[in-house]
């Protein structure tokens, strides 16, 4: 009895000391079917760092966009590993917000990180944070729907095209929208498109001194040439869609076509959820001749806060996250479709990796077409593709998103949004002292 | 005549409520069907009849741990209500059996403090919380949720001890009651309804509050709201796992609210009618 009390004893104390030890890092992130895969996967991680325990804070995006704000800008410290965007990265490390990725190991081979994303996450050369997933924009259309329009989807498509092959794929009928594309106001949605879209068009959001472009011609062609598109070809009730309604109008069949988030291709390619999953296609993003494609790019990337206490616990986390390790554990779990996309060369020279992702190469293609230090056809003083990467762009950006999903619901007129939105621009820029 | 159309009227007031409770009750109603769907079931437009599928209870159980958030929900909703009542019952006394000529105005300052916009207040109550060590705790997020609640446990409470006589606690100090006795054993044994309904009124918010409990926790004291608020996806169609996690996030408080609506009816509604 003795003998076993103090056996008792004394694996209590060892799982104490044990428990004292380890250090327990906490990582907020977003519910994106990669990171809760991710969560799923992280016994690999602890089985071969024991003295470091993982707590996941997952929230909605603009609630863990918000918090992860709040709580940098206080330095409160309620994590040590954040899942952020590449709009946030650069103005975060330039206020030294976060810490440079410099310690992420020998066998993490950096270079690897395809350059276009890599130069999204990176400000004065150094690495601020580790792209998890990538994405870039492309066109996703029905190739049976094609055919029966009589039409044959170049790999480059021009808007014209889009336009011609929506108006002859419509079928109001038989419930098919040509083209579906987001409407939903926000930043990062209906804006993320219209922006990259506006780059093909010629439009930028600010001239050299700042000065907001929404009252030349460029913009003006952009949204007529949108509202006009959607209106004739696009879904009922356009203005309250975003990613997920479009994603679901897919998957039912009741889109021709629809350009949006590369990582979108492995939703509408999986039999499960798709009941068009064989019949769609890819192209790159539209373009007007001009130099400049309408598609983006973004990562979610896992970035380290300046205030945490645990900066060596919590690399050694991003550097498991974001290496080619796991991509490989990735694949041999769930199979090489399911490997976070859009960060790393060596995936798509994987011949396992192509021939389970047929969409690999143009969405590579596609990343590599998108340049957010030259965004636009004329010279801009901001960098990104589809926002512009300054503090007051996620206020300034919805405002003039609500404008326009107004107008494209026909609550008013092209004309009147662009003007309220130059009205808007040059207010906030005015404001934040870039216009003097 | 007169009976027949009493009898009508009653007939359509009847249906009238009815219909309101069904539109009230729908989405709620509908959430639960879409959680005993597949995803892809979720997805294809309108019905009512689910397949009955377990997995996405499954899957949210599996990828998030319901029970803690759970555990943290009925300590936060349970522990603010019994700090509120512990402020509010002296504080509503004092205003109800011994008010002034500002009390009014007290009152009405409390109430207009919950016109206020949370997000204002964000950034000071963040960093009251940071130097406090009080981020992702159990008894900060309780004294927060008492603070938010409190105007109204104030103005409910009030409310129901200024129905009571005050002869009765005169006679109670006559008989020689210290002001603890008189507040424990005559005020609040008469006060029970009102206190009970009071109590129950404010879990019910503080189960609800969504605000606070996301801004101010991560892992420890996180509470339903920030389990639902998991489920929310920016890219991915997740709506019978989103369902799933809202159906078992109300479905404790919608359980107690059905056996206590007596009590909330009769509590929400006291003295409305004189």
């Amino acid at each position: 009895m003795k003998l076993r009390t103090l056996t008792l004893g004394l694996l209590s104390a060892s799982a104490l000391a044990f428990a004292a030890h380890a250090e327990s890092i906490t990582i907020a992130t977003v519910n994106n079917g990669d990171m809760v895969r991710m969560q799923k996967l992280t016994d690999d991680f602890t089985k071969a760092n024991p003295d470091i325990t993982l707590n996941w804070v997952t929230l909605e995006e603009n609630v863990l966009r918000e918090r992860v704000t709040t709580d940098i800008a206080t330095k409160g410290g309620q994590y040590d590993v954040m899942t952020i965007g590449t709009y946030e990265v650069p103005i975060w490390a330039k206020q030294s917000w976060l810490l440079p990725l410099d310690k992420l190991g020998d066998d993490y081979d950096a270079k690897d990180i395809i350059p276009a994303i890599a130069g999204g996450l990176s400000v004065d050369g150094k690495l601020y944070a580790a792209p998890f997933y990538g994405e870039s924009s492309f066109v996703m259309y029905r190739k049976d729907l094609m055919d029966k329009a009589g039409l044959k989807m170049p790999d480059a498509p021009t808007w014209d095209f889009i336009k011609q092959a929506a108006d002859k794929m419509t079928d109001r009928a038989n419930g098919v929208n040509g083209v579906c594309l987001r409407g939903k106001a926000g930043w990062g949605e209906n804006m993320a498109f219209l922006t990259a879209m506006s780059n093909s068009f010629g439009a930028r959001w600010f001239d050299e001194n700042w000065k907001p472009q929404f009252d030349q011609p460029e913009w003006k062609k952009t949204l007529q040439f949108y509202v006009d598109l959607m209106k004739a070809d696009g879904p009922e009730g356009a203005s309250s869609n975003g990613f997920n309604e479009n994603l679901a109008l897919f998957q039912q069949g009741k889109c021709g076509m629809w350009i949006d988030a590369t990582v979108a291709a492995s939703f509408v390619s999986d039999p499960k959820n798709s009941t068009v999953a064989d019949k769609v296609g890819y192209a790159l993003a539209p373009d007007n001749g001009l130099g400049k494609r309408g598609n983006w790019l973004w990562a979610w990337s896992l970035a380290i806060p300046a205030g945490t206490q645990k900066a060596d616990a919590a690399e050694k986390f991003v550097s498991w996250a974001t290496s080619k390790h796991y991509a490989e554990l990735v694949a041999s779990k769930e199979g090489w479709a399911n490997v976070p996309p859009g960060t790393r060369s060596s995936l798509y020279a994987n011949a396992d990796y192509q021939k389970a992702a047929p969409f690999a190469k143009m969405t590579l293609d596609s990343i590599n077409a998108a340049d957010p230090t030259h965004p636009t056809v004329k010279p801009v003083p901001y960098v990104g593709v589809q926002f512009v990467a300054i503090p007051e762009f996620q206020g300034l950006g919805t405002t003039v998103g609500q404008l326009f999903s107004a107008a494209l619901a026909g609550q008013s007129s092209v004309d009147d949004a662009l003007k309220q939105a130059q009205d808007a621009a040059t207010a906030a820029m005015t404001e934040g002292g870039y216009i003097k | 005549m007169a009976r027949s159309v009493t009898t009508q009227h009653k007939t359509i007031a009847t249906a009238a409520a009815w219909i309101v409770a069904l539109l009230i009750f729908f989405p709620i109603l509908y959430t639960i069907i879409t959680s005993f769907k597949s995803e892809q079931e979720a997805i294809q437009g309108f019905s009512m009849i689910p397949s009955g599928t377990m997995e996405s209870y499954a899957e949210v159980q599996a990828q998030s741990g319901y029970f803690k958030f759970f555990l943290n929900s009925v300590l936060l909703s349970v522990g603010s209500t019994i700090l509120a009542l512990l402020v509010a019952i002296p504080a509503a006394w004092s205003m109800a059996f011994s008010p002034t000529k500002r009390t009014k105005d007290i009152l009405m300052w409390m109430l207009s403090t919950k016109m206020m916009p949370a997000v204002a207040v964000l950034f000071p109550i963040y960093l009251i919380f940071r130097d406090a060590g009080l981020l992702d705790s159990r008894i900060g997020l309780m004294i927060m949720l008492m603070l938010i609640n409190l105007p109204i446990v104030v103005w409910m409470l009030y409310t129901y001890f200024r129905e009571i006589p005050g002869e009765i606690l005169e006679a109670a100090r006559m008989d020689g009651a210290s002001l603890w006795n008189e507040i424990v054993y005559v005020l609040t044994p008469m006060a029970v309804p009102g206190i009970a309904s009071t109590m129950l009124l404010n879990i019910i918010l503080a189960w609800n509050e969504a605000f606070w409990t996301i801004r101010l926790t991560t892992t420890e004291a996180a509470p339903l709201t920030a389990f639902i608020s998991s489920f929310s996806s920016p890219q991915g169609l997740f709506w019978a796992k989103l369902s799933a996690a809202s159906t078992l996030a109300i479905a404790p408080i919608l359980i107690m609210g059905w056996f206590s609506q007596k009590q909330l009816v009769r509590g929400l509604t006291f003295g409305a009618v004189k």
